[in-house]
This record gives C-alpha cells, sequence and structure tokens, in this order.
C-alpha cells in the first residue's frame, strides 16, 4: 500500500505538470507571438481557480466521499456535504489532490479553441461556474457512482472511461467548440495569416503532455473491494494493470503520431512537425478512456485511428467557418469520441476492464454503454455550456476591443510582451533607463 | 560618391562578402529584410490550413563607393549572387552627396 500512496504522489504532480506548464507551451507555441503570454495565463489562471474551487466544493460535489466517490446514484451530488473537505481524513488528501489536477487541466484545455480575443476576467469567471456546471456533474455521473453510472451498470457491461474520456476530453471539446461559436471569430480569420508563432514550444509542451499522461491514465488505477484487503492481490492488480495501462499509454500514443503524419502527408504533401505534436495528443486523447479496456493491438488501432481521423477533422473549422484557434474540438471532441466508442468494438476481457466489447465476441451491449456516456456528457455540457457563454457574453462581455486584439491582448490584458529580441534599442537601452528615472510608475509603457 | 544597394538570396550572402573582401571593399552595413518580387512568396500549411508567406527572406547589402568603383563592385555583386533562377534579387545604384566618418572626421572620398 506505501508503494501505491508514493506512486500516487508523483502521478499528482506529473497531471499537475500537464497543465502547468505542459498545456500552457502547447497552445502558447500555436498562438501568435502577440498572445503567447495571454494563452499561457489562461492555462495557469484556470490552475489556480481550479483548484480553490475543488477543495472548496468540487470534491464534495463530484465525488462526496473519503477520499472516493459515494456511489449515491444521485444526478448531482450537493457541493455542500462535504464543503473545504470537511469528512476527507488527510491520508487521503492525495486522493482529492489527483482529482483537483484532472478538473484543473480540463478547463484549461477548453482555452485553446478561443485564443487571442477573450479578457482574462472573463475567463476567470467561466472557469468556476463551468467546472460547476459541468465538469463536477459529470465526474459524479461518470466516476463518482453517480446515476449514469449506477443505470449503465444495471447490464450485463458498464461504461468503461479510465481516466476521462467522456468526463475530460468530449467535455472540453464540446464546451471548446460551444465557447468558439458564440464568443465568434478572431479578426481576420481566414483572412489573415495565424500560424503558430514557435513550433518548438508547442514540440516540448506535447513532450510534457506525454511525460505526464503516464500519472493521467496508470494513476487512474482502482482497486476492486476484495483486493484492497489481501497484500498479494493487491500488488497482483497495482503491478498487473499500471504494466498495461502504461504500454498502452505509449503504443497508442505512437501509432496516433505515425497516424496522423501519414494522413497529412497523403492530404497537404508533407509530415510536420505540428502534426507531430498533434497526433501525439490525439492519441493521448483517445487512448485515456481505453487504456484499461484494451489490449496491444487494440491500443495500435485506437491510436492509428484517432491520429488519422482527427487530421482529417481539423480542416473542417475551415469548412463550418467556426474559429476553434487551436482545434480543441478536432483534437480533444473527435480524439475523446474515438477512444470511448472504439472500447466498444475493441474492448477485450484479457485487459483489467475484463469486457469483451463486439468485435471480441461480446455483442453490442459494451458499445450501447459507451455511446449513452457519450451522449450524457456531449448533451449535458452542449447545453449548459451555451447557458453559460450567453449569460457572460451578455453581461461582463468577452471580448477585448478589436483594435486591442490586432496589436495585441498581451499588452492590453497584461501590459507585457513575450519577445524583446532587439538587443541595443530594448528596454535595456538609454530610453528605457530615462523613461524609467523620470516616470518611474509608468515605465512598463515605455517599453512596448 | 554612389550608394550601391543590392538584395539578394540569403544563401549566396557569404560569397558575395568574400568577393567583394577580395575586390577590396572593407565595409558594408547588411540587414536581414524580407519581401517580395516576380517570385512571389511560398506555402506553408499548418494543421491542414494553407498560408500564403508573401515575403520572402533576403539579405540588403549597402556600401558607399567611390564614382570609379561603381561598376566594378555591381558587376561582382552580379556575378557571385547570380544562380539564374527567379529571385536571385536587384542591384541598385544612388549617388550620394557627402560621406563623414564619426571617428575621425574625415570628409567623403577620405571616409570611405
Amino acid at each position: 500500500m506505501d508503494g501505491y500512496y508514493a506512486f500516487m504522489l508523483v502521478a499528482t504532480a506529473l497531471v499537475l505538470m500537464m497543465t502547468v506548464p505542459a498545456l500552457a507551451l502547447f497552445y502558447g507555441g500555436m498562438s501568435r507571438s502577440k498572445s503567447v503570454l495571454n494563452m499561457m495565463m489562461m492555462s495557469y489562471g484556470a490552475f489556480a481557480i481550479a483548484s480553490i474551487v475543488f477543495v472548496l466544493w468540487g470534491w464534495s460535489e463530484g465525488w462526496g466521499g473519503d477520499g472516493a466517490g459515494n456511489a449515491d446514484g444521485n444526478i448531482v451530488n450537493s457541493p455542500f456535504d462535504m464543503f473545504g473537505l470537511d469528512g476527507v481524513g488527510h491520508a487521503n488528501y492525495i486522493y482529492v489532490l489527483f482529482q483537483l489536477t484532472f478538473a484543473a487541466i480540463t478547463v484549461a484545455l477548453i482555452s485553446g479553441a478561443i485564443a487571442d480575443r477573450v479578457k482574462l476576467s472573463s475567463w476567470l469567471v467561466f472557469v468556476p461556474i463551468w467546472l460547476t456546471l459541468c465538469y463536477f456533474p459529470i465526474a459524479h455521473n461518470v466516476w463518482g457512482g453517480g446515476w449514469l453510472a449506477q443505470q449503465l451498470a444495471k447490464g450485463s457491461t458498464f461504461a468503461q472511461d479510465y481516466a476521462g474520456g467522456t468526463v475530460v476530453h468530449i467535455n472540453a471539446g464540446v464546451a471548446g467548440g460551444i465557447l468558439a461559436l458564440i464568443i465568434g471569430k478572431r479578426v481576420g480569420f481566414m483572412k489573415d495569416p495565424m500560424k503558430p508563432h514557435n513550433l518548438t514550444l508547442t514540440m516540448i509542451g506535447a513532450g510534457l503532455l506525454w511525460f505526464g499522461w503516464y500519472g493521467f491514465n496508470v494513476g487512474s488505477i482502482v482497486f476492486l473491494p476484495d483486493n484492497l484487503a489481501d497484500p498479494t492481490l493487491f500488488s497482483g492488480q497495482f503491478q498487473g494493470e499500471t504494466g498495461v495501462t502504461f504500454m498502452n499509454t505509449t503504443i497508442a500514443t505512437c501509432a496516433a503520431m505515425l497516424g496522423w503524419l501519414l494522413m497529412e502527408r497523403i492530404l497537404h504533401g508533407k509530415a510536420t512537425s505540428l502534426g507531430a505534436a498533434s497526433g501525439i495528443v490525439a492519441g493521448l486523447v483517445a487512448i485515456t478512456p481505453s487504456c484499461g479496456a484494451v489490449d496491444l493491438y487494440g491500443a495500435i488501432a485506437v491510436g492509428a485511428v484517432a491520429g488519422a481521423l482527427c487530421a482529417a477533422a481539423v480542416g473542417l473549422k475551415f469548412r463550418l467557418k467556426l474559429d476553434d484557434s487551436l482545434d480543441v474540438v478536432g483534437v480533444h471532441l473527435v480524439g475523446g469520441l474515438v477512444g470511448t466508442l472504439l472500447i466498444g468494438f475493441l474492448s477485450t476481457s484479457k485487459a483489467p476492464g475484463g469486457i469483451d466489447g463486439l468485435f471480441y465476441g461480446g455483442g453490442l451491449s459494451s458499445l450501447g454503454d459507451q455511446t449513452l456516456a457519450a451522449l450524457f456528457t456531449l448533451v449535458w455540457t452542449g447545453i449548459l455550456t451555451t447557458v453559460i457563454a450567453l449569460a457572460i457574453k451578455y453581461t461582463i462581455g468577452w471580448r477585448v476591443d478589436e483594435e486591442a486584439e490586432v496589436e495585441g491582448i498581451d499588452f492590453d490584458q497584461h501590459g507585457e510582451s513575450a519577445y524583446d529580441l532587439h538587443t541595443s534599442t530594448s528596454s535595456a537601452g538609454s530610453s528605457g533607463v530615462l523613461a524609467a528615472s523620470t516616470v518611474a510608475p509608468k515605465s512598463e509603457g515605455a517599453n512596448a | 560618391m554612389k550608394l550601391v544597394t543590392a538584395v539578394i538570396k540569403p544563401h549566396k550572402w557569404e560569397d558575395v562578402r568574400e568577393a567583394l573582401e577580395t575586390f577590396g571593399v572593407t565595409g558594408m552595413t547588411v540587414s536581414e529584410v524580407s519581401g517580395y518580387g516576380r517570385q512571389k512568396g511560398h506555402t506553408e500549411v499548418y494543421r491542414g490550413a494553407e498560408y500564403d508567406i508573401a515575403l520572402v527572406p533576403k539579405i540588403r547589402i549597402e556600401i558607399v563607393v567611390d564614382d570609379e568603383d561603381t561598376e566594378d563592385i555591381v558587376g561582382i555583386i552580379t556575378k557571385t549572387a547570380q544562380t539564374g533562377r527567379i529571385g536571385d534579387g536587384k542591384v541598385w545604384v544612388s549617388p550620394i552627396e557627402t560621406v563623414v566618418r564619426v571617428r575621425t572626421g574625415d570628409k567623403d572620398s577620405a571616409a570611405l
């Protein structure tokens, strides 16, 4: 048990790293040089707010038990039952923290759909409301033993979501698409080139996400009640299951990277570094729900399908004229659906999940459960995100001024610029020093 | 005196510099610039989105020279920077009224 506990400390820190800084780097590199700081701040800010909200009422609303879900079968759990982690023992704090990092990255993922144009204040208002109305209820229904989980478990199979295909990726993907629709396009979308300003940051971000994902997927192991009582059974499940999830997470990601590169080589003539980084993320997204449900070949199939399909899907936004800026829909919604639904076909009783899918003679039962879990998330979050987005739009408003957006949201929202590359005429030069000494409180403005 | 300005392909810059140095040119101002002519730009694809990048990177060389050297220097640059393909660049010459060396105050030819 102590080995498992130590592992959870590491896994939790790994998942923290996925938001701060991995996702911020991944998204930051893809945005334009005038808005990279704002893009990164959306991840950092989301993490800070999500953490506070999570310990105050998020855990209570989503799980409501002492270190685990309360399995009450309710569609929504009370945010006040365990407000401020009342009733959670200190020894179980790490399980709360592990889930906290998931809530944070899920809401941070949405920010990619609305890059370069949203007021920081509106984003920081959106984060806690969305978590409260969308994330915690879905988590309760899928992981916390809420209504959906209990309904689907009544059949011969149950919905499998090992680490968050529905709760994290479909959830963030559909929310991102709706926000992009309601908030609207960036000035110059489909007219001006909006290419990534620094793909080395994106490559580093994708690599760190992959590394952190071992905490995310492998750390999501849940022990069978019988195994918790017996040390031999316990370590049997621990070693056997983490071996499978670690393996599946690795090879699915490799297959997805290759799938994406092959698809874009066919569609556009070149295999790109952005394609490799995107393929990595698409594969990780798709193997997230399925890493405990499939075997080796299943993992390769999940990855390859996700990589190829997501590579084709990211082009759709131009046909739909939807400015999902960094492809939250194309990667997370599509990848999340691929992973969640493929379980219905590729799930095998030889994997830890223990359910046979359609291709392994299990019939349609598993596919039905997976489809219902995906639909539940799509409908719930689709409706409530629309309500939240419209409410913010008609009260405090979402967007910065058009002029501020064109000149760069970094300076408008943060009073900073990310890069200062002109060595002799930069803020270190004489004019900067002069400005600092004469109008000290406003000296940042002189550096713009 | 004349100002010789040349806009050339970046990968030809080292050859041009060497040739000019051999001829006896002792200094020049060089900048990395971007622009386009008949060559136009190129296309880049990011996640399936094709962007026409209108501007192509070039090197701009500026040299102030004595009138009698002008033709030779233009010839050296043209010969060295030439690949025969579209996008090789341009060289142009404009008159200069006066030149001062900041360190000594020397003027015109003495300042070159």
